[in-house]
């Protein structure tokens, strides 16, 4: 495979050289900008510490290679995998295999006590002690059998944790009625980690081959849980966006393109050279101001995408000052007001909650409802220069999505574009009615990424969309 | 400090009261052996600057300082030349020196300005060199920076090239607020500062209020990390951590409740909005359930 640093490097001799290439190798194809330089600072770093530790080893290679945190996210996913599966692929291929008999004694012939299993789960939990989740982890796996595996890892990962009763939160007391502490999720998450990677490793065994090594999902680096961070990234985007949305129209006041000569202006500077027109003047080429119409659902089945949908709406609204936004669950309720006075997002975000007064009795988005009183209320004032964006997953929960009066909408304004949270694959699948409208849109989105925005925002400004 | 593992590193800095987890040490520890520059970023008020000063604690080296800003300039940053001593030299000289004597003269080291950057290249002793803030910079900055990054000289036009006696240990640190360059970047080792977990700022907070019952501390800190988890302009950092510990002492009090808590909040919180957000959030949460568990 060809990649911008050449082509790829023979494996040679096996080592950790070879190993470290191919980390790298892998990391760049993730988008990781690692130079030269930072493989040299690497395998400098690596001579200085103690490679028998985990950990040093992790870290040395991280602070030379990964360099924010974006980087070091893909890092973290990426080293976890590459390592487990270059050690396994060793395994396969030297026939290492494990001793079955040397299996856990106390497992011969007799089934576990499950409730003794979960117990000391509990505990190598609470103390975050990883090296007996391991173990532990390989316990439970022969206890639960191999027989009553369904083959697919994610599925018996869940079934063993429902098995051994392990849930995060608050946990229901002893028998003996005395209080035990909750599980943390995080904690928890650690279990499955180690039960998923054991189930795999012993795929790997029985199978004697590696699974195809897949490029990680937009989705697991696209959004980093913590609701804080997200909101820090989104706005970092969108901060971009803006500066682009401004230089833009900069960009098409200094083409000449297309430009109209202003008689009476030239004429007039005709008269420094005697009356003849020597400097066209032109007319100055006002940038277009669009008026932008957006509605955004806020209801409960995009409550990931809201918080990055608002906050779209809060940077749009620093851009273009003809803009008008609604928000929307069951009723549509405009909240321009909120956004023009209040400059910080929280607020925002806690004000239309508060008083938007969109949900009226189930809480479910009722599409058909929206653009009936969109249409009434703002029907006069949709015009061919007006764009009207959807934010929203077209999710209509089985009420009647009234597409007519939608392309009755689209017929009014002059642009209508649709942003859908969800992948395109997700498109029509159970209650959404994409299709339907998509019909009577210019353009309809993909939107969970920065990148998605950007390319819309291309659109909206006139450039070409950006390809994909 | 022997420098002769991680572990080293971490106990000698611990030993001048900073904690330092194990990506800081194991950091700190390579930019030592390599010679490379230290690029720490994280949240505001986890200990950046501390780092670097704790290293020039540690290593007993002298710290020069460098504080960004917008609009920092070279004449403020690295070197300046002394123009109102070059004045005098001319006119005291005027009659009887040569010119080419007096130019060669007025652009000697004599009449040459010291700023941090040049201080920390010149130095005879090795010193730890701290750039704070670089993101407050503008990328020009960041550009200027690379020669003195890399090869740890600074090339003076009437001088020449003056090139580092001593290895400085080099830590810029940045808030993120912009993108620093890949350049930069690739000058320098990475390192991410978060806030700590629990444990840990619960000995920071004890090792620099060592007076406070264990208890309490760790009340304190959950209460500080449940503060962080809401969406607050100014989260509390481990500074603040540290003084509301001092205050707590001060006070008198024995246990956070609700009454202690609304009274001494302004340490921790630090804006109008947020304070009113906490008040809500977290003072309700400690007037019920917090004290029955207790």
């Amino acid at each position: 495979m060809p990649t911008p640093y050449g082509p790829k490097a023979d494996a040679g001799p096996p080592g950790m050289a070879a190993k470290l290439l191919g980390f790298c190798e892998e990391l760049r194809g993730e988008g990781v900008a690692v130079g030269t330089s930072e493989l040299l600072d690497a395998f400098a770093a690596l001579s200085e510490v103690d490679w028998t530790k985990r950990e040093d080893f992790r870290e040395a290679l991280a602070a030379t290679i990964a360099k924010s945190q974006d980087d070091r996210r893909v890092f973290e996913l990426l080293f976890e995998r590459y390592f487990f599966r270059s050690a396994e692929a060793e395994a396969v291929q030297r026939g290492v295999t494990e001793n079955q008999e040397g299996a856990p004694p106390a497992g011969e012939g007799e089934r576990f006590d499950m409730s003794e299993l979960s117990e000391a789960i509990r505990e190598a939990m609470a103390a975050g002690d990883d090296d007996r989740m391991r173990d532990l982890a390989r316990l439970a796996i022969a206890a639960f059998g191999r027989a009553e595996g369904s083959g697919v890892v994610g599925v018996d990962v869940q079934r063993i944790r429902r098995t051994l009763g392990l849930t995060a939160g608050q946990q229901p007391p002893n028998e003996d009625g005395s209080e035990r502490p909750p599980i943390d999720r995080e904690q928890l998450t650690g279990f499955e980690r180690h039960l998923r990677r054991e189930l795999e490793r012993d795929l790997i065994e029985r199978t004697e081959t590696l699974p195809p090594s897949r490029p990680l999902a937009e989705l697991d680096r696209a959004l980093p849980t913590s609701p804080t961070q997200d909101l820090a990234a989104v706005h970092r985007a969108v901060s971009q966006m803006k500066r682009r949305l401004a230089t833009l129209g900069h960009e098409q006041r200094g083409r000449k393109k297309g430009q109209m000569v202003d008689v009476r202006r030239t004429m007039r500077a005709s008269l420094e050279t005697g009356g003849v027109p020597l400097r066209l003047r032109y007319r100055p080429k006002r940038p277009r101001r669009p008026e932008i119409y957006v509605l955004c659902d806020v209801s409960t089945s995009v409550t990931s995408a809201s918080v990055f949908f608002l906050s779209v709406l809060h940077a749009l609204h620093d851009s273009f000052r003809k803009l008008r936004s609604f928000v929307f669950i069951e009723r549509i309720s405009e909240v321009t007001d909120v956004f023009e006075h209040e400059r910080d997002f929280a607020t925002i975000a806690q004000r239309i909650s508060s008083e938007g007064g969109v949900a009226d009795v189930s809480g479910y988005t009722d599409y058909g409802r929206v653009w009936l009183e969109f249409l009434t209320e703002i029907s006069e004032e949709l015009d061919p220069r007006s764009t009207v964006i959807v934010l929203g997953d077209a999710r209509t929960n089985g009420r009647e999505p009234h597409a007519e009066v939608f392309a009755q909408v689209a017929e009014k304004a002059g642009r209508l574009f649709w942003l859908n949270p969800e992948p395109k694959l997700y498109w029509n699948y159970g209650d959404s009615v994409m299709a339907a409208y998509e019909r009577h849109c210019d353009g309809a989105f993909e939107c969970w990424t920065t990148k998605h925005l950007e390319n819309f925002v291309n659109v909206v400004a006139g450039a070409a969309p950006a390809s994909e | 400090m022997a420098n002769g593992s991680v572990a080293e590193v971490k106990e000698a800095l611990a030993g001048v009261g900073y904690l330092a987890d194990e990506p800081a040490a194991l950091v700190s520890f390579l930019a030592q052996k390599l010679g490379k520059p230290v690029l720490v970023e994280g949240p505001a008020g986890v200990g950046k600057t501390e780092l670097a000063k704790a290293l020039s604690r540690a290593t007993g080296r002298e710290l020069v300082r460098l504080q960004c800003y917008e609009g920092l300039d070279e004449a403020k940053a690295m070197y300046e030349w002394n123009y109102r001593k070059q004045l005098l030299r001319i006119q005291a000289g005027g009659s009887q020196g040569e010119w080419e004597d007096v130019q060669d003269d007025i652009f000697s080291s004599d009449f040459l300005l010291e700023r941090p950057l040049m201080q920390a290249i010149a130095s005879p002793e090795p010193v730890v060199l701290l750039i704070d803030e670089i993101d407050k910079t503008d990328q020009e900055f960041e550009a200027m920076l690379l020669e003195l990054l890399s090869d740890f000289q600074i090339t003076i036009p009437e001088l020449g090239r003056i090139e580092a006696t001593t290895m400085p240990i080099v830590v810029l640190t940045s808030n993120d607020s912009r993108e620093l360059t890949e350049a930069l970047k690739r000058r320098c080792l990475y390192l991410w500062l978060d806030y700590p977990e629990l444990e840990r700022e619960m000995e920071i907070v004890r090792l620099h209020a060592p007076d406070l019952p264990e208890t309490l501390a760790r009340r304190l800190v959950e209460v500080i990390r449940m503060i962080r988890d809401l969406d607050l302009k100014k989260p509390p950092s481990i500074a603040e951590s540290i003084d509301w510990a001092r205050t707590l002492l001060l006070m008198g009090a024995e246990d956070i409740d609700q009454e202690t808590f609304t009274q001494s909040m302004s340490i921790i919180v630090k804006h109008r909005t947020d304070i009113d957000l906490v008040a809500e959030r977290v003072g309700v949460k400690l007037a019920d359930p917090l004290r029955a568990e207790s």
